[in-house]
């Protein structure tokens, strides 16, 4: 079997993002359209990781800036998941639905 | 890590991953959701990124989807009806889908520095919690103060949003 | 100990006047006491200052921005600060003594005192100061302060207006002064009079610079000194407490105007056409306000339209180069001006208030004291041979007689009508008999009005004479009074109409209850109060007319519904645009995304 190379994982990172744009495309449940806009994000984590241990430094150890790049995705991750959950949950109080083709009176 | 994990791993992260757009029943996406996280965890552990590893567990497959399956269930969401997919989401995501993936093909065939197997880490083991907190609070501190002004501003941001009396 | 004196003088007022608006409002007698030591204690270091006639100077520096501009505090003596000195310190304790009767029963006694300290501070910084920018500070706060005095009974709409009018009028003066001292100082770099004086070439080579540096100062003058055009605030200024009309608006404010002129001579001297327009404005303010006189029946507005007239006098005289003359005027005339105007506030505060000349009458036997120095005090003014006036104006219609035909005998029109107005006035007032029932119960007050009457009746006997003024002018002051060669026509012309009007007037008025004499322009003040209402009210409605339109039509149409009728117009058309699909956006964003990486990797 051939050794591991970085487009392996660019390509598994490429293919999970095309999933998520994918199930924001197709799905109408706003809180799935969230998730998989997570899948996205994590997608991007997967990449900035693989270029993290495909950069070793002169020390032989991986670039962290990577590493720390991904930390504070994940960590806005949260707060915008915290947010964006109570605003589907003020949503919801207000019109009794989250499917996004209910939602259109912003328009008028 | 040994290419047959990489494969196993990556191959059951992109199974659930399409199990997470194919479900309409929301909790069971989002438990695939989980399950895809967990992989992709593992992948993390693979490329010697440990600390990012256990807080991607830690923080997305144990906090945020708990706070997903929570409002899932706090609003009591039925699965979608099986109604006909919209035909020009299906046409239109498809074909920016392909065209994306198609892009990162061309991509990836025209970076020969991509095709070279992952170098040798110079020690035997890596003390990355470590090396990560150091970048954080040297060389990343002012970031980081800011992404906690963020934080704090997105819960107070949360509070006043599940107040009642919003209109 | 020559130092510090000007800087007692200065500040003794100040620090009064502050302890008293901060602390000492509560208490009334602790007020006047307040008040009274600071202004004893500044007339107490004039005196003191008598002792040498050298010049004195002190001063702090204030700003100092380098060569461009150098600001110091200032304080200069020399004989002219001198006499004006003492006629404010001096007339300034003598009103502060009456006052305490006079205003015994106010509720704002404290406060009175508290401004009549503010003002005696701004006064003696205008005399003191030895620098333009100082003397110009100054200058507004004895706006300010005169303000606070004419409005004193701020609950009474007419006084509360003529405080607005004194105030507002001053301001245009006032404006005309500020430029005139940024010439002064764009023209030499200084601001101080020496400074001034020594530069003083470079602001000669250019005549019409001058010549507008000298106008706009004057400007200055003719706010303060009430000249025309800008007299019409002295005579509405009377609604303030009499006290307050003789100390500011008859003996020391409305002179501050003269003083600064006579300060800045060596300005105005190079340039005959400013000495030329300072003359003609002063001599038509002294015909015109004694023609007004003539024809008032309220007791203090005939000694204010006096006080314009006698002040247009002293410009006259700056104007034809005897600003020794004018100062002397000046002196003469603050004091029997100020005993009229205390005279004057005897007989109101015996009367109740009662101030229409008509309706008193026979006051000469209720009121002896007051009676008798009265009548000094209008032969001073009228230029009775012997007393103060008459050597005065005799130096000003002297220097006048050889300057020009036009001001001489607009001096001894104004001199006629003098002795005719007065004369109207003591008959009307005092002789006769008691034309109502309120003038049978008039009485001399209490010795603290009464006795400052009576050093002011002996002042103005005896200020003319050279034996005294000659003293406190110093030698070579006094001796620039008397500059003009000697006529003996003058004197004799002055004392021919004096005794024409003296006399027209008696025969006239004597016994009379109802004036027999009627000119409504006089009575009127010439129109000139209506014809600036209407000037400023048409000004306004055509202003405000144009404003309107402009609001309506240029702010409101098109700036403002312009703006959102745009704003909305164009959200309209975009809004057309959008097809709210959360979906069809999503599709359209990563296909955006999906081009813009095409464009990267090509």
């Amino acid at each position: 079997m051939n050794p591991l190379t970085l487009n392996h994982y660019l390509l598994a990172s490429g293919l999970l993002f095309s999933l998520g744009f994918a199930g924001v495309m197709l799905r109408r449940n706003i809180i799935t359209i969230f998730m998989c806009l997570e899948l996205m994000l994590n997608a991007a984590n997967l990449s900035l990781v693989a270029f993290s241990r495909f950069h070793v430094g002169a020390d032989g150890l991986p670039n962290y800036n990577a590493q720390v790049l991904v930390f504070f995705i994940i960590t806005v991750a949260a707060a915008e998941v915290a947010v964006g959950l109570a605003i589907i949950v003020a949503l919801y109080r207000a019109r009794q639905t989250t499917h996004v083709e209910d939602i259109q009176s912003l328009k008028f | 890590m040994s290419p047959i994990l990489f494969w196993a791993f990556s191959a059951l992260m992109l199974a659930f991953g399409v199990s997470v757009i194919l479900n309409r029943d929301p909790v069971a996406s989002a438990l695939s959701l989980v399950a895809s996280f967990l992989c992709l965890a593992a992948l993390f552990v693979g490329l010697d990124a440990f600390f990012i590893g256990v807080i991607q567990v830690l923080v997305y497959a144990g906090a945020v989807m708990v706070l997903f399956l929570f409002i899932i269930m706090l609003l009591d969401l039925k699965a979608e009806k099986r109604r006909s997919f919209n035909k020009f989401a299906l046409l239109g995501g498809a074909a920016v889908t392909a065209l994306f993936v198609a892009g990162l093909l061309k991509v990836i065939s025209a970076f020969p520095a991509g095709a070279k197997p992952f170098p040798a880490l110079g020690v035997a083991s890596v003390d990355d919690v470590r090396q990560v907190g150091l970048a954080i609070f040297t060389r990343f501190n002012l970031p980081f103060q800011t992404v906690g002004v963020l934080v704090l501003v997105a819960s107070i941001g949360v509070i006043v949003l599940s107040r009642r009396q919003l209109k | 100990m020559e130092t510090s004196l000007p800087w007692i003088i200065l500040l003794s007022p100040l620090a009064s006047a502050v302890l008293i608006l901060l602390f000492a409002h509560r208490s009334k007698p602790l007020s006047v006491l307040l008040s009274l030591t600071a202004v004893f204690a500044a007339f107490g270091s004039t005196l003191l200052l008598f002792s040498s006639h050298s010049v004195v100077q002190t001063s702090a520096t204030w700003i100092d921005l380098g060569p461009a501009l150098h600001l110091t505090i200032g304080l200069k003596i020399d004989a002219l600060t001198r006499v004006m000195l003492l006629v404010v310190t001096g007339i300034g304790a003598l009103v502060h003594v009456y006052s305490t009767v006079y205003m015994a029963e106010d509720d704002g006694k404290a406060r009175f005192f508290g401004s009549l300290s503010l003002f005696m501070f701004s006064m003696l910084g205008i005399v003191l100061a030895d620098n333009l920018a100082m003397m110009f500070i100054f200058w507004e706060l004895v706006g300010v302060s005169s303000f606070l005095l004419i409005g004193h009974w701020f609950t009474k709409p007419s006084a509360a207006k003529a405080a607005n009018k004194a105030f507002l009028a001053n301001r245009v003066g006032d404006f005309g002064f500020m430029s005139g001292i940024l010439l002064v100082w764009a023209a030499t770099g200084s601001v101080e009079f020496a400074g001034i004086q020594e530069n003083l070439a470079k602001l000669t080579v250019n005549p019409s610079l001058l010549t507008l540096a000298g106008l706009c100062l004057f400007c200055g003058a003719v706010g303060k000194s009430a000249q025309v055009p800008l007299h019409v605030w002295l005579p509405d200024a009377m609604e303030g407490p009499t006290p307050v009309s003789a100390l500011i608006h008859a003996a020391t404010m409305v002179a501050a105007g003269v003083y600064m002129l006579a300060r800045i001579f060596f300005i105005l001297e190079p340039s005959p056409v400013a000495l030329g327009v300072i003359a003609a404005v002063g001599a038509v303010t002294a015909v015109l306000a004694a023609l007004m006189a003539t024809q008032q029946d309220d007791i203090k507005r005939i000694l204010a339209y006096s006080t314009l007239s006698q002040l247009g006098l002293m410009v006259a005289g700056i104007g034809v180069g005897a600003w020794g003359a004018s100062m002397f005027h000046l002196f003469t005339h603050a004091f029997f001006k100020a005993l009229l105007f205390l005279g004057s506030g005897a007989v109101i505060h015996a009367l109740h208030h009662e101030q229409n000349i008509w309706k008193m009458g026979g006051l000469r036997r209720t009121m002896p004291k007051t009676f008798i120095t009265f009548v000094i005090g209008t032969l001073a003014l009228t230029g009775t041979p012997g007393l103060a006036g008459f050597f005065s104006k005799d130096a000003i219609l002297l220097a006048a007689w050889h300057k020009s035909a036009f001001i001489f005998g607009a001096a001894l029109f104004t001199s006629l009508l003098t002795a005719y107005y007065m004369t109207r006035l003591v008959v009307v007032a005092f002789f006769g008999e008691a034309w109502t029932p309120n003038a049978k119960h008039g009485h001399d007050c209490p010795p603290a009005m009464t006795v400052p009457l009576m050093i002011l009746a002996v002042l103005s006997v005896i200020s003319g004479y050279k034996f005294f003024a000659g003293s406190i002018f110093g030698e070579e002051l006094f001796h620039s009074v008397h500059a003009a060669e000697h006529v003996s026509l003058v004197p004799i012309l002055a004392v021919s109409v004096f005794s024409i009007g003296t006399a027209g007037a008696w025969f006239l008025y004597n016994g009379r209850s109802k004036d027999p004499v009627k000119i409504p322009l006089f009575r009127n003040k010439f129109y000139i109060d209506e014809l600036y209402a209407s000037l400023i009210a048409g000004t306004q409605d055509l202003l405000a007319s144009f404003s309107s339109w402009f609001d309506h039509f240029i702010l409101d149409g098109v700036i403002v519904r312009g703006i959102s009728g745009l704003t909305w117009g164009v959200g309209y058309t975009l809004r057309l645009l959008q097809f709210s699909n959360l979906q069809g956006y999503a599709f359209l964003f990563g296909t955006g995304v999906v081009i813009l990486f095409y464009m990267l990797i090509k």
